[in-house]
């Protein structure tokens, strides 16, 4: 095991399969020389040149689009969107182009492509660049959305990306990056649709991903001391997404708080509640919580900022409502 | 004006009722005093009026509907009324005169005030939510569906007194281990009526909520019988007596004299009432049901013996007036027809005494030394040790004794 950051699991993983594979190429806005806005690609740059770590006008539609024509070509690019929020931009490629083509040609073309964007707020970059979208793309079939938590998580699922034959939107909650944590040494892959249960609890079941599984885990500690034991779930994909653990989980605690940094009002947390009341509705013991961001766009201001992000305070109390 | 139609309380232990029928739409006008639908109660079926005029604007429970006593289910108003307090449909608790009962004690027995408006000072099982259902969680009702527990017995401690797991383990580790499987042979499981249900619910009540003191006493019943025939024989256009009539009529004399006997229980309060109305307990096809002759201690034996008939002959055609149901504050209930020898019996809350009575048998027994032979009948008092001691249930008892062994004070 060695210890290693998010940002640093992602970048070994990148670089690996640059050597591995001479198909794998990099796209993106500044990922190149100047070494990537999270600095997640730094260095590969001069590693493997120009032509396969590529840095490409400011147009997310234009890099995706390219993106999926490589990767129509033969090739495996992964690009990189720098945020969630630019690729708006680029919605067109993605939910028309590179979900369905597979589809639409039964089959004949695939579109092995992974796009990286990072999400999540924290840094006081205010309403425009401070969403966490994963849910819309969760939305899509066609689409696997991927929302590792620790720097495991981010070696093991970016792996899995790489073999996979059609597009993956890999999520990297911008609070992550710097988080260090244990890697295994040996070379390993983590499947999509396997969810981890982070800390075990007979009493209550607290679902969360990506960045928002660290709130969740305070907030399992705030319950402990309150004399609650809480089963922590981090989903580390949306879609496909581990229903079953979920809804072991459910049946053992018998009740559930979902945990999203997004907006609550039709949001992913939602659809988690729903599959729990349709799968395990006789095993619930109250109604299905959500702690979600607050339905506003995000304030600049820090501490509206932090108000407007669940806490673990408030994924406690939720919890602790349900007794 | 806005005039909120309620589900009305039709006596001390509806907590209730099923809409059978509207019999106004949407949209109609309503007069005030207007029969606008017909509600069925687990005891009869009842017309409900129109306390004011207006037009008929909304309903909020369909037909087929059961709701708890208390619960809007429909709208009076004028056109222009601004109703969008009640938008969503969802009924919503009145301000049920249950709620208002212990500033306002009733000083006369509920059957005056059946009929017309809910009986005050009533009082009302807690549990179950404005729209009628019990508020359990999801695991509580499977789990009490496969252990046969009775969920409208069980209070939730969950938020905002939802049923939840943790009640349901309770109420299972509280109740006989008996849930093993069943020994071998078929079970049948039988869906309990309406009237079954009432009657399971309100006799685990009483014996849950009451505790019971029993007295017994033999009362010799040779002058009465004899009584009795000669009324029946030789006295012309008199109605026919039973030995049951005689013992109402000596339970409303003797309650007369013992009115602590004649009160209701509720809400922590004895209510002591002076119109006395002794029930008779009248067994049906699918139960009971115990009716009382209203007034009973202004009766004669005769009248007594009439409104007996009157009673059971409507009893079993399910013709009971709300306050013949619900207006009872003693019970007599006589199995001695059956050739048993006597009854305990369980009182009928709210109120706060019964008298089982056994079959009449001729039976050896010493007098002044010598074995003779007498008509016995075993009669049992129980009474509710919260508002009455035994001493004075004694009493009591050996009032109605009395009464029997010397008829002719019926008489008078």
């Amino acid at each position: 095991m060695a210890e290693m950051s998010f940002r640093g699991a992602l970048r070994l993983t990148l670089q690996e399969e640059l050597q591995a594979d001479e198909n794998v190429i990099l796209m993106g806005e500044d990922i190149g020389a100047y070494g990537g806005s999270y600095s997640v690609t730094k260095g590969l740059f001069d590693e493997f040149g120009p032509e396969r770590v590529m840095d490409t006008p400011i147009s997310e539609s234009v890099v995706v689009g390219a993106g999926i024509g490589a990767a129509m070509g033969g090739l495996r690019p992964i690009v990189e969107l720098m945020t969630i929020n630019f690729s708006l931009l680029a919605l067109d490629q993605i939910v028309n182009n590179a979900a369905k083509l597979s589809y639409m040609s039964a089959g004949q073309i695939h579109v092995p492509m992974v796009i990286r964007m990072a999400s999540g707020a924290g840094s006081q970059l205010s309403s425009q660049h401070s969403q966490s979208l994963e849910g819309w793309y969760a939305h899509i079939p066609g689409i696997k959305v991927v929302v590792p938590y620790t720097p495991r998580d981010a070696r093991g699922l970016l792996k899995t990306a790489f073999n996979e034959q059609n597009p993956v939107i890999f999520i990297e909650h911008t609070a992550l990056y710097a988080r260090k944590g244990e890697v295994p040494d040996e070379d390993y892959a983590i499947p999509f649709g396997q969810a981890e249960v982070m800390r075990e609890g007979a009493d209550v079941t607290l679902i969360g991903y990506s960045g928002s599984v660290y709130q969740t885990l305070g907030a399992a500690d705030i319950l402990e001391e309150a004399g609650r034991e809480a089963d922590v779930i981090n989903l580390r994909t949306l879609r496909p997404l581990d229903v079953d653990t979920i809804v072991a989980s459910v049946r053992k605690t018998h009740r559930a708080v979902v945990i999203e940094d997004d907006w609550k009002f039709g949001g992913f947390a939602g659809e988690i509640a729903a599959i729990i009341m349709e799968e395990a509705f006789d095993d619930l013991d109250g109604p299905v919580a959500r702690v979600c961001g607050a339905d506003v766009p995000m304030p600049y201001a820090k501490a509206l900022e932090q108000s407007a992000l669940p806490n673990p305070q408030q994924i406690a109390d939720a919890a602790l409502a349900l007794f | 004006m806005i005039s909120e139609v309620v589900m009305p309380q039709m006596g001390a232990d509806m907590e209730e009722g099923t809409i059978i029928k509207w019999l106004k739409n949407e949209g109609d006008k309503v007069d005030r005093g207007e029969i606008i639908a017909e509600i069925e109660t687990d005891k009869a079926n009842v017309e409900i009026e129109a306390f004011d005029g207006g037009v008929f604007r909304r309903t909020l429970a369909g037909e087929g509907d059961t709701v708890d006593v208390g619960t809007i289910i429909a709208i009076i108003a004028d056109a222009g009324d601004d109703l969008s307090a009640y938008e969503n449909g969802a009924t919503k608790q009145a301000a049920t005169p249950a709620q208002k009962a212990p500033s306002e004690p009733a000083k006369k027995p509920a059957p005056k005030a059946a009929g017309k408006e809910p009986a005050k000072a009533i009082a009302q099982p807690a549990p179950a939510s404005s729209d009628g259902r019990v508020r359990a969680s999801p695991v509580a009702r499977r789990l009490a569906q496969e252990h046969s527990v009775d969920l409208t017995a069980i209070s939730g401690t969950g938020p905002d007194g939802r049923i939840v797991k943790r009640d349901v383990e309770a109420a299972m580790a509280g109740s006989t281990p008996a849930q093993t499987s069943p020994a071998a042979g078929a079970t049948t499981t039988i869906e309990m009526s309406k009237m079954r249900q009432t009657i399971a619910r309100r006799m685990s009540q009483s014996k849950r909520e009451a505790p019971h003191y029993y007295i017994t006493v033999d009362i010799d019943m040779t002058e009465a019988e004899r009584l009795r025939r000669q009324l029946n024989d030789a006295v012309e256009d008199y109605p026919r007596v039973s030995v049951n009539d005689m013992i109402v009529r000596a339970a409303a004399i003797s309650l007369a004299r013992h009115l602590m006997f004649n009160s209701l229980f509720v809400d922590e309060q004895v209510q002591q009432h002076s119109d006395i109305n002794v029930c008779i307990a009248i067994a049906l096809d699918e139960g009971l049901i115990a009716p009382a002759i209203l007034d009973t201690a202004n009766k004669t034996l005769g009248e007594i013996a009439d409104a007996s008939r009157d009673l059971a002959g409507r009893a079993k055609s399910g013709a009971l007036k709300p306050a013949e149901y619900t207006g009872g504050t003693f019970t007599v209930s006589n199995v001695g027809m059956f050739g048993v020898e006597g009854l305990i019996a369980i009182i009928q809350p709210p109120q706060t005494a019964i008298l089982g009575v056994g079959g009449v048998r001729t039976t050896p027994v010493v007098r002044d030394g010598r074995i003779e032979t007498a008509d016995l009948m075993k009669t049992a008092l129980s009474a509710d040790h919260r508002v009455t001691d035994g001493a004075q249930g004694a009493q009591f008892l050996n009032e109605i004794r009395r009464l029997l062994e010397s008829p002719a004070s019926l008489l008078v």
